[in-house]
């Protein structure tokens, strides 16, 4: 497992698409740091030959059938969008 | 005769609705009267609807009147945390990335306890998008405990604890993926039930950590935590992880289970950092089962000490992967400052969300991100198989875990600043979750500082009937029911 010094905020942040101040960052890094480190715990177990668990009963293939279902109008679903024109949520300019 | 009502629980309260002694009208007039006097110390909710809630309980008396009553919760006002749909009410999730939201469809939910006829009433508080165990991170303001304010009720669904415990509700929802109903439960003196993964329907609840998210209720008997698991339970087409299983009739089989069980005690979760009035009060809820005949046997659960680390690890990665649909463009917060759309993202979630859910976003992030992925999240996906598994083995011997629910009695707001010290709160109640199983806390006395303390007992996956059974057992047993605290 990777050394807590490993995190890079302003890259993973950046995945995150979250904006920080730096005093979040400043705050968040050594936060984090103390979390990572706690979790390095992790590493004395002995997982081999152990399969990861993503759910507790895991159920697959869950099938509905293909039929039109009474559905929320257009103006319902655009009802909390930000801004919107025509039955269609208006964004910031993406192709010049 | 007001103050009298909103402390019954609901099994009484429906033989008087019923006997036409008092009518679902009067009922909610008394908790909207108790809500509207108690909310300024209490801060339960963030809203609620009380022309709603009164014409709610105007039809639930006309249907009585006209003999087509729907049972117990009929006319019984059930609040809801604030992260499950109500159609056309505010749903905020206790974030600024939600404050103007509202539903626009009822959760599963919530549309079966309007088809047992309940008073659906209030979105309650909680940690921001349910993350936190302190119901301190709302960007609404802090819930205040209701048997001392200057304490935490707990968290993540705070809201629903202590409205429950002030009696501003007669039952409520909350959601539960580390602790969040049966943690805030012991520390507001009632019952909390998280049920098996997959028993009750997600669908309209917000996510959090998918894997490990459930709805429950909570109330103030036992029985009444199984009539309203009886109303919310069973399979729905909505939710793909939703199980397909026979629900039983969980109040009808309280009465029918006698014991004597096997009872399991986690030698783990009796170890340092464990309050000794918390010890104490546990310790003698063993003594009475042992009495009654049960047999008390010292289990193992090996693997205990990792269950917070492997939680923040998957619950964030969870969460960092759920609440990125929140990027300002089809609905919630959007920035209005922003140079391109990439821009609007940065900014709408650097100004919506909270500092803790910004903390677990990019924890989240982290552990899922490439070169650290199989270091971190695969590891904790495959300790959590061995938790899985300790529980597992633990049930070849015994029919029920039992073990406090939180480490201490409800602790001072703004004590624990440190997001560490915040997550080791919930320590006794992870492992739950991780396995999927059914927990349930019920009061099982108080500190001398008057505050109450949680018995938390673990079931099998998908028996809740006995679960409940043996919860029951102990509480028809002691009065601490019976005690509120004075507002």
């Amino acid at each position: 497992m990777s050394a807590p010094v490993d995190l890079n905020i302003d890259h993973v942040a950046k995945l995150a698409r979250i904006a920080l101040t730096p005093e979040e960052r400043a705050q968040f890094a050594r936060q984090l740091g103390d979390v990572l480190a706690s979790i390095e715990q992790l590493k004395r177990v002995d997982v081999s030959g152990v399969e990861p668990t993503a759910h507790a009963f895991p159920v697959s293939n869950v099938w509905a059938e293909d039929v039109p279902q009474p559905s929320l109008s257009a103006e319902a679903a655009l009802r909390n969008a930000p801004a919107q024109r025509d039955h269609m949520v208006v964004v910031p300019k993406v192709v010049e | 005769m007001a103050d009298e009502l909103i402390f019954k629980p609901v099994a009484e309260l429906a033989a008087l609705l019923d006997a036409k002694k008092i009518s679902a009208v009067e009922l909610t007039q008394a908790v909207v009267a108790r809500t509207q006097a108690v909310e300024p110390q209490v801060r339960a909710f963030n809203s609620f609807d009380q022309a709603d809630a009164l014409a709610q309980a105007a039809a639930s008396d006309a249907r009585r009147s006209a003999g087509q009553g729907r049972g117990p919760l009929d006319g019984i006002p059930v609040g809801i945390k604030d992260v499950i749909s109500v159609a056309g009410q505010p749903l905020t999730a206790s974030s600024k990335m939600l404050a103007n939201f509202v539903s626009p469809y009822d959760a599963t939910v919530t549309e079966k306890l309007r088809n047992a006829g309940a008073v659906v009433w209030g979105r309650l508080n909680l940690d921001e998008f349910a993350m936190g165990s302190s119901t301190e991170n709302s960007a609404f303001g802090a819930t205040r405990n209701p048997w001392d304010l200057t304490r935490v009720p707990g968290g993540s669904s705070g809201g629903s604890a202590a409205a429950l415990a002030a009696g501003e509700a007669i039952a409520t929802l909350g959601s539960d993926t580390g602790g969040s109903i049966r943690q805030p439960a012991a520390l507001c003196g009632v019952v909390g039930l998280k049920p098996t993964y997959g028993l009750v329907s997600r669908y309209g609840l917000i996510a959090f950590a998918s894997s490990l998210d459930q709805i429950g209720p909570f109330a103030r008997t036992v029985e009444d935590a199984a009539i309203v698991l009886g109303a919310i339970a069973g399979h729905d087409e909505r939710d793909s992880t939703s199980f397909k299983t026979e629900i039983p009739d969980y109040r009808t089989e309280l009465k029918q289970r006698n014991g004597p069980w096997r009872i399991g005690i986690p030698k783990e979760y009796f170890g340092a950092g464990l309050d000794p009035e918390v010890a104490a009060a546990v310790e003698k809820a063993i003594a009475f089962y042992r009495a009654q005949g049960c047999e008390i046997k010292q289990v193992s659960l090996p693997h205990t000490e990792h269950g917070v680390s492997v939680y923040y690890i998957i619950a964030t990665a969870e969460c960092s992967s759920n609440l990125s649909r929140y990027d300002g463009i089809r609905y919630g917060h959007r920035a209005k400052q922003a140079k391109d759309v990439v821009d609007l993202y940065f900014q709408s979630r650097a100004e919506g969300f909270g500092p803790e859910v910004k903390r677990r976003i990019i924890l989240g992030t982290y552990v899922l991100s490439s070169g650290y992925y199989d270091a971190y999240y695969l590891r904790a996906q495959k300790v959590r198989t061995l938790i899985r598994q300790d529980f597992l083995n633990a049930f070849r011997e015994v029919d029920v875990l039992l073990t406090p629910t939180s480490p201490t009695p409800a602790f001072k707001a703004g004590e624990k600043a440190d997001p560490l010290a915040m997550y080791l709160c919930d320590i006794y109640t992870i492992g739950v979750n991780l396995a999927g199983l059914p927990g349930v806390s019920v009061p099982c006395g108080f500190s001398s500082g008057g505050l109450p303390i949680g018995l938390q007992l673990i079931g099998q996956p998908f028996k809740e009937a006995e679960l409940l059974a043996i919860a029951h057992a102990y509480e028809q047993a002691h009065n601490w029911k019976d005690r509120h605290p004075t507002l």
